[in-house]
């Protein structure tokens, strides 16, 4: 009976959609991550030339180029497409190429939702871009959509509200294959301490992922009732209070920082031992240190909130907590530099970026431990310290890992070697015009310049002037990244199918470029 | 019904579910929105969505159950299917977190906030910072509401939630044993006892929003006494429908005594219901 079952409903491996179909309707893992990680270059640029007309705006005091409402539209839609549509789509389109490859699983645990989470994207990505031509242009509140503003804009707001949801229904499920498939699908042998560092980070990402965007659901919720249907929650005339918002949506706003940098970890624990052909130092100390990281990441959420009003309690126990943070941060860091310590280094462009990773970042975590302290806070608070400490997390943090990550596994997923020449040059411009532009911030921020203003004094020019040449720079020469990538699709030096020397694990073993299906049969790990 | 246990992890077939998913999600976004805007024909919008949603439902989840009658699912992806009905459900619990967050720190911090500064004194010197409350400026407006009262219709909904645990644990026992006669009424108690707890939450929103001043813009109260039993109702709608399915599916003739995850799945979906509906009762009825 069974087997006359299977025979009549099993249509086998033939019959797969071509063309645009494929795409639609894919179930296999290396083209949904393949999907993510177009998509969220192509966010890249979008977010990216946002940015740049920032920038051409700021580069004199003064208004020049555009209305003051559309400069806010901007600097509202950089951080809400950089964060959603460019970061976090970019990692899972790693988790979801590299977590089955590493752990020797045929795929992820449910490749249909699989796509769903996927193609749930592109549909949020309409309802934000496509917001810029509704009346009263795209939502001009701030990324992190603070009432009483919030409640005030028009039709876009609750288009953002409910594109934040459909994002949020995507992380969730996707986040639910990625830990299903890491718990229930390593191969015989990979005990969980054996996993790779990729794994382990992404491993705990998803919980985090899990655990805060319904948070954030909730919070956009309660928005949108604010706005539609009468609700108070956030109108002290009602009893409500706008600051609750702040408390909600920070509880998954702080965590939300370490998904967008955990995954980045990973990477750089996986690129940073193959170049120094040392094993990882102190790998168990860099799971804890993950772990510990995810668990206070919970119990810092008011930071962001100093200037606010709290009890003196509270801002002295989010102050510690803040701090408190930098001893796991500080073993992960110590424990790359000691894996590099007496190893044989050398310095290919996915190394180039790891180490870049590794100082830049650590400048970033430092801005992050003085905006720690409550009583700097207050005074930085909303400054160009704050814009300049995150893009050092977020941009030589995350988007310099994300780099590394592609020029680390590329040869892997296409077969062919990309151009070390090329690669190069757009590591030394986007690191020299990353610092161009963000260091110049921290002393804008020292010395008063408020964030979010199209407009500032005139002392503030010459740095500001800096910042916008150094943004061209560093926008500019994200093209050769997007050259270098489709040079080695289309062709190139053929990879071997260790492609790295000093490479471990199980992704090495299989061919380059890596077959459709692999690892049906799972491998042993001893 | 023969279950044939495969040794290799079953992979599906690209399928267009997710994308008619997409599309029914997109549509009744854009539709919700224009609905929410006054826009002609946006409600018509928002129902076509949700009538896709409604297929690609059907059609996906028809998917899962013809692939698992088939004898597809072997142990391993049984167990992606708990481990991943767990995680979902902590990721509900989270929602209603929000929710319950936004009641204690009203109800404990910014409530009794209202009644302390100086500046509040000034601007509202009448209104008395105690819960339940819709407000100072509401209430200064005029506004009145009757809260809602623990020991009434609340009260009885505790009792037939509480009776439906123990009804969809019967159920399973009936299933565990192969005793079909006692899963199929074990899921049509249930399942009465869920469309009971609705009609009679139905009557309770009815009541609260003719005769007791209780609405939704009824200040802070109404609006966390509203979203919090709301969507506790809503999970209710549709947990029911999820054992309305496992009933059909009973009837026709699904599940074996080892192998009945979905049946599973939708008990501890309801145990949780029932979880919070016991905080609900506690926190948002009783301790006012």
């Amino acid at each position: 009976m069974s087997d006359a079952a299977h025979a009549h409903d099993d249509h086998g491996h033939h019959a797969h959609p071509t063309g645009i179909m494929r795409w639609l309707t894919t179930t296999n893992h290396k083209d949904i991550g393949s999907l993510y990680l177009w998509f969220s270059l192509i966010m890249l640029f979008t977010a990216g030339s946002m940015a740049l007309l920032i920038r051409s705006e700021l580069f004199e005091p003064g208004m020049q180029l555009m209305h003051p409402d559309f400069f806010n539209q901007l600097t509202t839609m950089h951080g809400l497409i950089m964060i959603f549509g460019v970061i976090m789509p970019a990692f899972t389109g790693f988790a979801n190429w590299q977590v089955p490859l590493m752990i020797g699983a045929p795929d992820m645990a449910f490749p249909r939702m699989n796509n769903w989470s996927f193609w749930l994207l592109p549909v949020a990505g309409i309802m934000l871009l496509g917001s810029f031509w509704l009346p009263g242009g795209a939502v001009a509140g701030g990324w992190t959509m603070y009432p009483p503003l919030f409640i005030q804009g028009g039709v876009s707001y609750d288009l953002t509200i409910l594109a934040v949801h459909i994002m949020g229904l995507s992380s969730i499920m996707g986040s639910i294959n990625i830990i299903t498939t890491i718990l229930n699908m390593r191969a015989p042998g990979l005990t969980l301490m054996k996993m790779p560092m990729f794994v382990w980070t992404w491993l705990i990402t998803a919980y985090l992922l899990i655990a805060t965007m319904p948070v954030l659901a909730g919070a956009v919720t309660m928005l949108l009732t604010d706005r539609n249907f009468g609700t108070h929650f956030f109108n002290a005339a009602g009893g409500g209070d706008p600051v609750m918002f702040q408390h909600i949506f920070w509880f998954f706003g702080h965590p939300e920082v370490y998904i967008l940098i955990l995954p980045a970890f990973g990477i750089v624990s996986q690129i940073i031992p193959t170049f120094s052909r040392k094993p990882l130092f102190g790998y168990a100390s860099m799971v804890y240190a993950t772990a510990s990281i995810a668990i206070l990441s919970f119990t810092v959420w008011a930071h962001h909130m100093f200037a606010v009003g709290m009890p003196v309690a509270a801002q002295l126990f989010f102050m510690f907590s803040t701090m408190l943070i930098a001893v796991p941060t500080g073993v992960k860091v110590f424990n790359w530099v000691a894996t590099m310590w007496k190893g044989s280094l050398t310095f290919e462009t996915p190394m180039l970026f790891a180490i870049a990773f590794v100082c830049l970042f650590t400048i970033g975590g430092f801005s992050g431990l003085v905006l720690a302290m409550a009583p700097v806070d207050i005074q930085l608070q909303d400054t160009y310290y704050v814009v300049a400490h995150f893009h050092y997390v977020l941009v030589s943090g995350a988007l310099f890992s994300i780099f590394a990550g592609i020029y680390y596994w590329l040869p892997k997923w296409t077969g062919h070697m990309y151009n070390e020449t090329l690669g190069k040059t757009h590591f030394w411009l986007s690191v020299i015009g990353m610092n161009i532009v963000f260091f110049p911030m921290h002393f804008l921020g020292l010395a008063g310049m408020p964030r979010r203003i199209p407009d500032y004094a005139l002392q503030f020019t010459e740095f500001n002037q800096i910042a916008t040449v150094g943004a061209f720079i560093f926008g500019f020469s994200q093209l050769v990244f997007l050259v270098l990538v489709l040079k080695t699709i289309k062709g190139g030096a053929k990879a071997s199918d260790q492609v790295w020397e000093g490479a471990q694990g199980l992704e090495w073993t299989v061919p380059s470029p890596a077959p459709y299906h692999t690892f049906e049969t799972a491998p042993v790990v001893k | 019904m023969s279950l044939a246990q495969t040794d290799k992890y079953y992979l599906p077939q690209p399928s267009l579910w997710p994308i008619i998913g997409s599309v029914a999600l997109l549509t009744m976004a854009v539709g919700g929105v224009m609905t929410m805007h006054e826009i002609n024909h946006g409600l018509w919008v928002l129902l076509a969505g949700l009538a896709v949603l409604f297929f690609m439902m059907f059609g996906w989840f028809g998917e899962v159950i013809r692939d698992s009658e088939a004898g597809r699912y072997n142990k391993q992806v049984d167990s992606s299917y708990r481990w991943s009905m767990s995680w979902f459900i902590f990721s509900e619990v989270m929602f209603f977190a929000a929710f319950f967050g936004a009641l204690f720190y009203t109800r404990v911090l910014s409530v009794p906030w209202l009644g302390e500064s100086d500046t509040m004194q000034q601007l509202w010197p009448t209104f008395k910072a105690a819960w339940p409350t819709a407000g100072p400026g509401l209430t200064a407006d005029g506004l009145k509401f009757t809260p809602m009262e623990a020991w009434g219709i609340p009260a009885i909904n505790t009792l037939l939630l509480l009776s439906s645990g123990v009804t969809v644990t019967w159920a399973h026992w009936g299933l565990k044993k192969n005793n079909r006669m006692q899963l199929i009424l074990g899921l049509g108690m249930t399942v009465t006892l869920g469309v009971v707890f609705l009609c009679l939450q139905a009557y309770e929103y009815h009541h609260a929003y003719t005769e007791m001043g209780l609405t939704l813009g009824a200040g802070v109260y109404g609006a966390t006494f509203f979203m919090l039993t709301g969507f506790h109702g809503f999970h209710v709608l549709v947990g029911t429908t999820m054992l309305i399915v496992m009933l059909l599916r009973s009837i026709a003739g699904h599940f074996t005594a080892e192998h009945h995850f979905a049946f599973e799945a939708v008990s501890w979906y309801w145990h949780f219901v029932d979880v919070v509906w016991v905080l609900l009762f506690i926190l948002v009825y009783w301790l006012i």
